[in-house]
């Protein structure tokens, strides 16, 4: 910076405001007072202007006190040996008559955060914590969080956290509030400074808040008299509290009710998340009750949609893992999530999401002209979405699937580039889930293959001539022209050209020969290895046994579907049980992005968890980490042709990136195809994550059989070592889960 | 919780920040925009929330201004976000308008907000009302302000010794309606969002009982309803109404705040018939020029009318050289909406007018392009009115001191943010051309 701080200056703007600090004249002083901080607030240095701040401290000014004070609480860290000076007036202060100097000395002195201050706080902080105005004890109560972050011993020594357990019974809401909110903060730090490892005094972490019986009546009573604020508060503490039994669940449930009604929307998803928790220990005779619930939570859910959009955002994250839960919550609520005209890419994105969630026979008509309207919309990325969601639909409901053809058909028709090449990628999912249906449709798609550039949609249009090569007329012709443009092509088009050739030659060997030689010969001179191996290993077979060839090539496919969740059912408990908080609105579990700071939020879910979905939710993030290894594997790995897909698709089925840090879903257009492997595990417990391991295996060919390694990649081989199969019945299906994944590129 | 909260232009410049935890540095604040653009280039929508190296941001826009609030942990993001609107909401009514000319010219009124709305990152007070009791703009003496009560009283919304000479309540119910009408005019999707405004100029501490026609209070005291009842679907209060009585036995009974206040809001899906029907025909000719013909109607009984009509049609970006000509009102090109609009004064029950419109388009033209296609929207006010029928039975008002107080109501309908049909058709091609 500047050297003020070092030798006084004799001129400059610091030079002058030193004088006005200092001048005789109140009126020239306070307005000194202004500059400084105007010019601290645009971010230039006035550290050096310390001691003559401090001599305008003691005032008769309400307005110049807090701009001191403010002073103070931004450079008290750079100049600590000064700040001893202004202590007196902070005692002094915290014994004046009026309440509100009384709190701001000490909210003020806890924000200082310097060591030397803390020393003297201790005292007026024993004097606020029972202050006769409820103004001075909800400060003081938050203070003690302040002192415990800055010096734990300070605070369990004094008795604070002690005093602080005393205000959670006080006869004022807010002082509650803070109350509970200050144990709760100082429970977290607590126990991050236990996993920290550094050494501290046992006594300092022995700090543990849990909620008794007690406690929860007093809480129930402070709920319906707080401030907005207070109120979430109160409701996070609730969502921590273990019913003794079903009786007190209900009871909960039922006190937590009124709160939906809140004009708040934080106060309603934190009512919503409660609700959730203890939902689940409701006696199975209650399902009245249970019913009644989940019919009083979905009006306010819905009337959240139509707040700003941020928090209509948040709402819609939210909504999306309810539904991934609970079914039935929005059951007739489809058309409130159409997008409206305006509404920001953010949220129509989300909506599009739920709308799917929420399709089902009845809607699917409305839904389908929704979507094709938005198909018609100038945001890319948005109609690509909608083409990707009508795709969806299809796979969904099986009596729609004709319909939604149609609107593909429609859609292809108007010649707009990228629409036709998203609706190609989508007809090649409706032809693995329909096989063989929709056949008619094969020489309208043919006759774009001009207009496709992105790899994507050409290896999706390859792989639908090479699956139905011997409906296709002229499809040697077809491969032939991406056989010649095989060099320039993405290694995606590459594989997919080379698998369909080669099916083309199982299925008509008489004509084919000849292209399947120049392809051939091509592959095995490519510079990726994937696509070098497959070739080989095609030739190989080829050469020695077509019989094993066509097992291999073309086998039975497992019919694909849509997940129900995109995250496994241990995360989704996990998120269900904060609502509202960042790992919901991400939908990945805190610890993959929160850093390991001082405030490891981990640590007060160990105690919610229950002990065996403690066990499976470490096995997620182990499961999540082995991904995350397999992922840079796939990075260093000179194999681009799986780069940004199968790391992309780990991360989808494992529904957690740490490394990434966009929160949602990943763009890469795979994702849906990749999601639907997802489901293929769904119901074994873990299948998402048993996946995503499995590919980290894939990653990585197992052990001597690297050739088979290779072999998933366009899977379907019966002899496939798949290095997961504790899922799946015989090893063969597990091959095909896999190719579920990659078989197509 | 959030570590630091801060108010940054649009070229991401913090003007104003505070701290509230130390675990997040400052200079955090400078990432926030360039990681903003990152996302641009990529493409990927901005989204209110996400995480960068171990930092969340989460941030709202009000007009050219971000409000940002950062923080570590697995904080509670909807109460941040909002938290963050309401700063923004209580900053409004303290400088009219939130800009960053207001945010310079009051930076110490606002560093004295920021102390008192949040506390170590857990928000605190952010009722403006409560607040410019305490919080002012002119400098004061220490004795001269004090805690007001209701900081941390029961009652944190209203003060003590309120005094009027005449003691009045106004009722505004305020009903605003949300549609869409796909391009074969039906309605696909449709919501009435009702909301109770009060404006209450009473003495003392009045205890106040509002009555409506809501039907499932008529059928849960089993009184036979005179009239209509209408069910709301899912109504919010402001946090004076005591919600555990409204579960009991609906009664909405509350101590009002002084002043102006929205008392509750309510949504109801019912479908509702469009009020004020507009359909536009298009003719395109050989890409020279575009003839409109706007024809509309308004779909209510005759002894109501619709004010401040405009209907806002779309036309190509390119579109010049307007030529309009309407039966009734003024139309209008407004280029930097890609519409016109046709703003009638008054329309009356069940009228029906047209208009035309004639743009030039240049002659050269890039036919790639993809055609916009957004609706028509409109906007109105009609008077005297609700769509969903809701009637205000009564409101008893009592205060120790017994005096008598008078309520006035009145009734309004008018567009929701969203009231837009799709039924601009091209001619030749048929309406509603989607073949399911």
């Amino acid at each position: 910076m500047n050297g003020i701080s070092r030798a006084a200056p004799k001129k400059g703007e610091n030079y002058e405001l030193r004088a006005d600090l200092n001048s005789e004249y109140r009126e020239k002083r306070k307005d000194a007072i202004k500059r400084v901080i105007a010019n601290m607030t645009v971010g230039k240095d006035v550290s050096g202007l310390f001691p003559d701040v401090l001599k305008n401290m003691q005032t008769e000014d309400l307005e110049q006190k807090k701009l001191v004070y403010l002073y103070l609480m931004n450079y008290a860290k750079t100049q600590p040996e000064l700040v001893i000076l202004a202590v007196n007036t902070f005692v002094k202060d915290s014994d004046d008559v009026n309440p509100l100097i009384r709190a701001l000395s000490i909210r003020t002195m806890g924000c200082l955060r310097a060591e030397k201050i803390i020393d003297y706080l201790s005292p007026p902080l024993q004097k606020a914590l029972v202050d006769e105005h409820p103004y001075v004890r909800k400060t003081a109560a938050l203070c003690v969080a302040k002192l415990y972050d800055l010096k734990p011993e300070l605070a369990i020594e004094n008795g604070f956290v002690e005093t602080l357990k005393e205000l959670v019974g006080d006869a004022n809401p807010m002082v509650v509030a803070n109350a509970v909110t200050a144990l709760m903060d100082i429970h977290l730090a607590s126990q991050a400074l236990l996993e920290s490892g550094s050494e501290v005094p046992e006594e300092v972490t022995k700090v543990e808040w849990h909620i008794t019986s007690t406690i929860l009546a007093k809480l129930l009573v402070a709920l319906n008299e707080c401030s907005e604020w207070g109120r979430v508060a109160i409701l996070t503490q609730l969502a921590r509290y273990k019913a003794v039994d079903e009786k007190e669940s209900e009871h909960i449930c039922e006190r937590v009710v009124p709160q939906l009604q809140h004009a708040n929307g934080s106060v309603v998803l934190s009512a919503v998340k409660v609700i959730m928790i203890h939902m689940k220990h409701i006696s199975a005779a209650r399902g009245d009750l249970e019913k009644l619930l989940i019919r009083k939570m979905a009006p306010p859910l819905v009337t959240l949609v139509s707040s700003a959009p941020e928090v209509q955002w948040v709402a819609l994250r939210n909504i999306n893992l309810l539904l991934q839960k609970r079914d039935d919550l929005l059951q007739n609520e489809m058309r409130v999530f159409f997008c409206k005209y305006n509404d920001p890419p953010y949220v129509k994105v989300e909506k599009l999401e739920i709308m799917i969630r929420l399709a089902g026979e009845n809607n699917v008509d409305t839904l389908l002209s929704e979507l094709r309207e938005y198909a018609s919309e100038v945001d890319v990325d948005f109609v690509r979405k909608s083409i990707k969601a009508i795709g969806q639909c299809a796979i969904k409901i099986e009596s729609s699937a004709e319909r939604c053809v149609g609107v593909l058909m429609d859609l292809i028709n108007t010649r707009v580039s990228y629409v036709v090449q998203e609706a190609v990628v989508v007809m090649k999912d409706i032809f693995r889930k329909y096989p063989s249906t929709y056949e008619g449709v094969i020489p309208v798609l043919c006759s774009n293959l001009e207009e496709l550039d992105e790899p994507e949609a050409k290896a999706s249009l390859i792989w639908i001539i090479g699956e139905y090569a011997e409906k296709i007329d002229n499809a040697e012709e077809l491969l032939g022209i991406f056989v010649d443009s095989f060099s320039e092509d993405a290694y995606l088009v590459q594989l997919q050209t080379l698998t369909a050739v080669v099916k083309l030659f199982l299925k008509r060997p008489d004509r084919s020969q000849p292209t399947l030689q120049r392809v051939l010969d091509l592959a095995t001179k490519c510079d990726s290895p994937d696509v070098r191996d497959r070739a080989y290993i095609y030739w190989r077979l080829l050469s020695t046994d077509s019989g094993a060839a066509r097992a291999v090539v073309m086998s039975h496919r497992p019919p694909i579907s849509l997940p129900r969740t995109t995250v496994s059912p241990a995360v989704l408990e996990e998120l269900i049980g904060e609502i509202g908080s960042l790992a919901s609105v991400y939908h990945k579990p805190a610890e993959t992005f929160v850093g390991k700071g001082r405030m490891g939020a981990d640590s007060m879910r160990k105690n919610i968890v229950d002990q065996d979905e403690e066990a499976s939710r470490k096995a997620a993030i182990q499961k999540v980490a082995a991904g995350q290894q397999a992922e840079n594997l796939l990075d260093f790995d000179d194999a681009p042709a799986v780069e940004g897909v199968a790391p992309t698709g780990i991360a989808a089925a494992v529904a957690n990136t740490p490394g990434v840090s966009k929160v949602l879903t990943s763009s890469n257009p795979l994702d849906d195809l990749v999601s639907i492997f997802g489901a293929g595990g769904t119901g074994n417990g873990f299948g998402g994550g048993g996946g995503g391991s499995g590919l980290g295996g894939l990653a990585s060919p197992v052990g001597g059989n690297g050739g088979l390694g290779g072999l998933d990649m366009f899977g379907s081989t019966p002899v496939a070592a798949a290095p997961t199969t504790t899922q799946a019945p015989n090893p063969p299906p597990s091959a095909s889960q896999q190719e579920d994944l990659l078989g197509l590129f | 919780m959030a570590s630091l909260v801060a108010i940054l232009d649009l070229k991401g410049k913090p003007l104003i920040q505070r701290s509230y935890r130390d675990d997040v540095p400052p200079s955090y604040i400078e990432r926030f925009l360039p990681l903003i653009l990152e996302f641009e280039e990529e493409e990927t929508p901005v989204t209110p929330c996400f995480t960068h190296q171990g930092i969340n941001y989460l941030h709202i826009r009000h007009s050219n201004l971000y409000l940002l609030a950062l923080s570590k942990g697995n904080s509670n993001a909807a109460e941040i976000i909002l938290f963050l609107q309401r700063l923004c909401s209580v900053l409004i009514e303290y400088f009219k308008e939130l800009e960053e000319e207001s945010i310079r010219d009051n930076f110490v009124i606002i560093y004295e907000l920021l102390d008192e709305v949040m506390d170590f990152g857990y928000p605190q007070t952010t009722e403006s009302k409560i607040l410019q009791e305490y919080i002012t703009q002119e400098s004061h003496k220490l004795d001269a302000v004090t805690a007001p009560p209701a900081v941390t009283n029961a009652v944190s919304w209203r003060s003590d010794g309120i005094r009027y000479r005449k003691n009045e309540v106004f009722l505004d119910v305020v009903e605003s309606v949300n549609l869409l009408v796909n391009a074969s005019g039906n309605v696909i999707r449709s919501e009435i969002l009702g909301a109770v405004k009060m404006k209450c100029y009473l003495s003392g501490m009045p205890e106040l009982r509002l009555g409506l026609n809501d039907k499932v209070m008529f059928e849960s005291t089993g009184r036979a309803s005179r009239g209509k009842a209408i069910e709301m679907e899912d109504v919010k209060f402001h946090q004076c109404v005591r919600l555990s009585r409204f579960e009991n036995d609906r009664t909405i009974s509350f101590i009002p705040p002084d002043g102006e206040f929205e008392l509750m809001s309510y949504r109801l899906s019912t479908p509702v018939k469009p009020l004020i029907w507009v359909e536009a025909s298009v003719e395109n000719h050989r890409g020279t020029r575009v003839e409109y013909m706007v024809k509309v109607k308004a779909q209510f009984k005759r002894r109501s009318n619709a004010n401040n009509v405009e209907i806002y049609v779309p036309v190509p970006d390119d579109a010049d050289t307007p030529k309009f000509r309407a039966a009734t009102g003024t139309a209008q090109y407004v280029p930097d909406k890609s519409a016109f609009v046709w703003k009638i004064k008054q329309l009356g029950g069940s009228r029906e007018f047209l208009m035309r419109a004639q743009f030039g388009l240049p002659s050269v033209r890039n036919t790639e392009e993809v055609e916009r296609r957004a609706p028509i929207s409109v906007k109105f006010e009609i008077p005297y009115f609700t769509v969903s029928g809701i009637q205000v039975r009564y409101l008893k008002i009592v205060e120790k001191s017994g005096y008598q107080a008078l309520p006035w109501v009145r009734y309004i309908t008018q567009h929701g943010d969203d009231y837009s049909l799709r039924t601009v058709v091209e001619k030749g091609s048929a309406p509603g051309n989607v073949p399911i």
